[in-house]
């Protein structure tokens, strides 16, 4: 649906910043999250992992858990039935190993018992015999030749011959002449990066509640980021029609890409056919951490040449990525998005992934474009540092703009970068002295957006309210954003607006809520199910006055004969036309089925202004701004929330968050104590800086942003840091040893 | 498990040395409760201490100050007159988790659970205390520093607990400094730490000092070289580098994930540098 560039669009509701319609429940402790749902017989499972980072499943003796009083069934790989389909298969594997262990916290068995103690020690009853293999869990080494073999098989036909068994994927962009353009250069720089896998640590640990009956239907509830993809995988794995499985998602306390696969609701279905009983489980912190998805760990070169006067002639990168135990696609978006923010000539960048002995990837707000930008942006900096040039000149002199024909093919259509680093130029925060120790960070983010397939229903009643309904959980404010939505096509009161997320059997198909699509999609659906609620009120009207519907128009939240000829009657308000509704031809209620594009790509830039402390090493943020194109931000406060909310997760992935491997192969820091998210006091006030260039693929102009502020913290940062302590760090996180190790070899 | 809240220290001690298998004295039960949870121990038999007749106390004593054992860390962090004669063991305490836990973390519980990264331990050991142990025999006192034996283990013999920790009197012109160095601001464990305690004369010359380090070996140390580096100085900078150097060679960490043995021993030495000058500002010195 196209921007409503025709009229002057004066908004009367998107924009304010009423107060979120599920806020109420989740400050007074009311709201039903993932693991507040029970029911009357239920049992509680628990799951058994592997201790080993890779092993053999020699066999497992499940006797002794299951004459144990109370409890009421084990299941183990077999148990689970493999789909066809490879991306599938491999999510059934993950749920539940079946001859192999591929990481350590790979489920190997599970138990439903009368209690959680009983389920408790009927695990430890469990005998896994375990042929231990040899493990690899860095994607380096794993990509060597002679590297233990995670999986075999498993390449794809883009993967070269001659490469380590474990190299699934490989991939190429770019476009030009990389030769003559870094003969253009005046400096070359060409250096190499790491990047930690980190975890999206969202606060509540995965959760869910299953009900089968012996008629084969099943309830499942659950804490997702979208009940539609949990039906189709579980349904796919249970062998079930997806009609017999109704799905619904609970309130949500964080997600960040982490919430769109499966884990534990397979489990928790096959358990409950079994037993015949509903069957919750809840993971624990520690099963969060070892057994969810992190996101992908890299190793990365990145080469660019520049003129003196800072044209960049030529850039490329070469991408190493592994997303775990299974294949994984998400080098192809680093390898897309590392050079988005650039107007080149010439750019070629390669992705390759490796298996290792990890969890399986999961999705953390823009997976696999913060590393591959933190590479660029670092080498960016660099060419600047050496040139003498201001940062964001620089950006500026090269940035992609309306007609760019960007690193990964597509010409742009118009985006806000330019204005994006102009307004961060601009701001008090580029031009405030830094005193004496501290530097400032510059980098540039970018994300593709997406749209997708979505469904809403809006009903309106009888009383002159209206209930939308949509179908993806709320993560960030949604519910609120759609209201508003509703609200401003209808032209009635925000609260007189409710929206719900609906199971999977009220509704039709929607994506899973990522790709910081909701706002987007189901906004535009929302105002299309308005238009069509509103075409019905103005045939009601029409036919209350005896005209013909085409005389009939909708303003200002009523019906209005459509101009002198139509006739003389008084406006009909939504609620007058819904009072009447029964006599006119039944219930009123408006539709929106599509599968949307024209997200738009979108684009940010971050200002980090850090000192380190010399002789520990350890760096503090100091000022922290966010500056961003939300083409049209429908409920500030929310798109604030995201902006703020990705430069504190990149943050903690710039300075501490990784996961930390022993040579065992096993995590050895699996809770919040030694997986360092930043704590609210490590952290300045993050300045906001909201930009609003209309998205031309939305009637209001609405672009996502709840991925993009997650991409230029690992660059602003490690850029403030490399030029507060003189040396180009070249390797995330940030931690102390590393960098006060950096200082002193300097 | 058995839980007992008994209300006398000899039925405690009772308690304690009757049971045969796993017990576990419950201070605050920070720690106690999250390796319960974490199921790293399962006692057969958990002794509450928080009923014991005074063992919530603060009582004066001979110029100094007896703590008892089950004082949380936020109550000890209220009472004016400790803060003022021995601010860097309470502002140790005070680090110690978050609100939540600070209503409820006891210094005696941080000694006893023989962490050797414990907060309080450095500042207690620094600042000379002495812990009052109860059992099936005569109570006995001992200095802090002898208490832990290594990492989650005391020298505490069956049946017997801590009721009581004294910080002892002071001269005047003295003050004491915990740091401690976490990759955060805040809900971290130390991964070095240093703690100080000095005393001037009129002159602003240190003639008396202690010095404990944390995080850096098995157990906390108390180092004479470093003390006596700093011993009949005014802290100048050549006092402060040799002060770094000893508590430096002091160090046997290890390497894990939350530091290097290179990182822990280069920190150390800047942590008491800086302990130090805080605890000589504090004893009235100029720095
Ligand atoms: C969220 C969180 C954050 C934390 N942050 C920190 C921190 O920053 N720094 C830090 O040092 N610690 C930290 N801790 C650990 C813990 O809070 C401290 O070690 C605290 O001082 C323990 O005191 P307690 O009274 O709760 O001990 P308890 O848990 O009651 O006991 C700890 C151990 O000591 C034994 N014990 C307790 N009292 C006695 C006694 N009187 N005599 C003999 N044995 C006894 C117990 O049997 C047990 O083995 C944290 C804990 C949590 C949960």
């Amino acid at each position: 649906m196209a921007f409503d560039s025709h009229e002057k669009r004066v908004f009367k509701q998107v924009g304010t910043r009423p107060p979120r319609p599920d806020g109420v429940d989740k400050v007074t402790g009311r709201a039903q999250y993932g693991a507040d749902v029970t029911a009357p017989g239920m049992l509680t499972a628990r799951i058994l992992r592997s201790p080993h980072a890779h092993a053999r499943i020699v066999s497992i003796d499940t006797s002794e858990a299951e004459a144990m009083a109370g409890v009421k069934g084990v299941v183990t790989g077999r148990d689970f039935a493999l789909p066809e389909d490879a991306g599938l298969a491999d999510i059934a594997v993950n749920v539940m190993a079946r001859d192999k262990a591929l990481y350590d916290g790979h489920a190997v068995a599970a138990v439903a018992a009368v209690s959680p103690a009983i389920a408790k020690a009927a695990l430890k009853a469990i005998k896994v015999q375990y042929e231990v293999l040899p493990h690899v869990t860095d994607v380096d080494a794993a990509m060597q030749p002679g590297a233990p073999v995670v999986l075999e098989g498993r390449a794809l036909e883009s993967v070269p011959a001659g490469m380590s068994v474990n190299v699934t994927h490989a991939s190429e962009f770019g476009h030009g002449d990389l030769a003559a353009g870094f003969a253009k250069a005046d400096r070359i720089v060409e250096r190499s990066f790491k990047t930690a896998a980190t975890h999206q640590g969202y606060i509540e640990p995965h959760a869910c509640l299953a009900s089968v009956t012996v008629d084969g239907k099943a309830d499942l509830w659950c804490c997702t980021q979208g009940q539609f993809m949990v039906r189709t995988v579980c349904a796919a794995l249970m062998g079930m029609e997806a009609s017999q499985l109704r799905v619904t998602a609970s309130e949500i306390g964080g997600g960040f890409g982490g919430k769109t696969t499966v884990f534990i609701e397979p489990v928790a279905l096959v358990l409950a056919r079994k037993t015949g009983r509903p069957v919750k489980i809840t993971m624990t912190r520690d099963e969060v951490f070892r057994a969810t998805g992190p996101t992908v760990s890299t190793s990365i070169d990145v080469k660019i040449g520049m003129t003196k006067d800072g044209r960049i002639t030529a850039g490329e990168a070469r991408l190493r990525y592994s997303g775990g135990a299974f294949p994984c696609g998400t080098v192809d978006m680093g390898a897309m998005a590392a050079f988005a923010a650039y107007d080149l000539e010439a750019v070629r960048t390669q992705g390759w992934n490796a298996l290792t002995n990890r969890p399986k990837e999961a999705a953390y707000r823009a997976p696999g474009a913060p590393q591959a930008i933190y590479a660029v942006e670092s080498v960016v900096d660099e060419l600047c540092q050496i040139l003498k040039l201001d940062p964001l000149d620089v950006r500026i002199r090269n940035a992609a703009k309306k007609g760019t024909k960007s690193s990964y093919g597509p010409v742009f259509d118009d985006i806000g970068l330019l204005a994006t680093l102009e307004a961060a130029k601009a701001h008090p925060h580029y031009k405030a002295p830094l005193k004496p120790g501290q530097a400032r960070g510059v980098s540039c983010g970018f994300w593709f957006n997406f749209g997708g397939n979505t469904c809403v229903s809006l009903n309106v009643n009888t009383d002159g309210t209206v209930g939308v309904t949509e179908g993806n959980p709320d993560i960030g404010g949604s519910r609120a954003s759609i209201s508003l939505m509703a609200a401003e096509e209808l032209g009635i009161p925000y609260d007189k607006v409710r929206t719900i997320v609906a199971d999977t059997a009220s509704l039709g198909y929607n994506d899973v809520t990522d790709g910081s699509r909701v706002t987007f999609s189901v906004g535009l659906a929302t105002i299309a199910a308005a238009r069509d609620a509103k075409t019905k009120m103005c045939a009601r009207a029409a036919k209350i006055w005896g005209i013909d519907e085409e005389a009939v128009e909708w303003k200002d939240g009523a019906a209005w004969p459509a101009g002198p000829n139509a006739g003389q009657f008084p406006p009909m308000s939504l609620a007058e036309i819904a009072a009447v509704s029964f006599q006119t031809g039944g219930p009123i209620a408006g539709h929106h089925e599509v599968n949307a594009d024209g997200a738009g790509v979108s684009f940010g830039v971050h200002l980090c202004d850090l000192e380190v402390d010399p002789e520990t090493g350890k760096t503090t943020i100091l000022r922290y701004s966010v500056f961003q194109d939300a083409g049209k931000a429908v409920h500030p406060d929310y798109v604030e929330g995201q902006m703020q909310g990705g430069a504190v997760q990149g943050i903690g992935w710039a300075l501490n968050e990784e996961y930390i491997y022993g040579r065992d192969g096993r995590m050895q820091n699996p809770g919040f104590l030694d997986y360092r998210v930043p704590v609210a006091s490590d952290l300045p006030m993050i300045e906001a800086v909201i930009l609003e260039i209309p998205n031309p693929g939305h009637p209001y102009g609405v672009r996502g942003v709840g991925e993009t502020p997650i991409v230029p913290p690992l660059a602003a940062i490690s850029n403030g840091v490399s030029r507060a302590v003189g040396v180009r760090m070249q390797e995330l996180p940030l931690s102390p040893p590393r960098v006060l190790k950096a200082i002193k070899a300097a | 498990m058995r839980y007992e809240k008994p209300q006398t220290v000899a039925d405690a001690a009772r308690l304690l040395t009757a049971e045969k298998g796993i017990t576990r004295v419950l201070g605050g039960g920070t720690d106690v409760l999250v390796q319960l949870k974490a199921g790293m121990v399962e006692p057969d038999l958990i002794v509450d201490i928080k009923a014991l007749p005074g063992i919530r106390a603060i009582v004066a004593e001979a110029g100094g100050f007896r703590i008892g054992a089950a004082v949380s860390n936020a109550q000890l962090g209220e009472d004016a007159a400790v803060r003022a004669m021995w601010p860097g063991v309470v502002e140790a305490a005070g680090l110690i988790g978050s609100t939540q836990v600070q209503g409820r973390a006891t210094m005696a519980g941080n000694l006893c659970n023989a962490s050797p990264a414990g907060d309080a331990v450095p500042a207690l050991v620094a600042a000379g205390a002495v812990a009052r142990v109860a059992g099936p025999g005569a109570a006995r006192d001992v200095p802090v520093e002898a208490i832990p034996a290594g990492p989650g283990k005391t020298t505490l013999k069956r049946g017997e607990f801590i009721t009581s920790i004294l910080l002892p009197a002071r001269p005047a012109k003295s003050g004491d400094a915990y740091l401690r160095f976490i990759p955060r601001t805040e809900m971290d464990i130390a991964v070095a730490s240093a703690a100080v305690s000095l005393t001037l004369n009129d002159h602003g010359v240190i003639t008396a000092a202690r010095v404990a380090l944390g995080a850096v070996a098995p157990t906390v140390r108390l180092v004479d070289d470093a003390a006596a580096a700093i011993i009949g100085t005014k802290l100048h900078d050549d006092a402060l580098a040799a002060l770094a150097a000893a508590c430096s060679a002091a160090c046997a960490p290890i390497d894990d994930k939350r530091g290097t043995i290179e990182f822990r021993t280069e920190v150390a030495g800047v942590l008491a540098k800086r302990a130090a000058r805080i605890a000589y500002t504090r004893a009235g010195g100029q720095a």
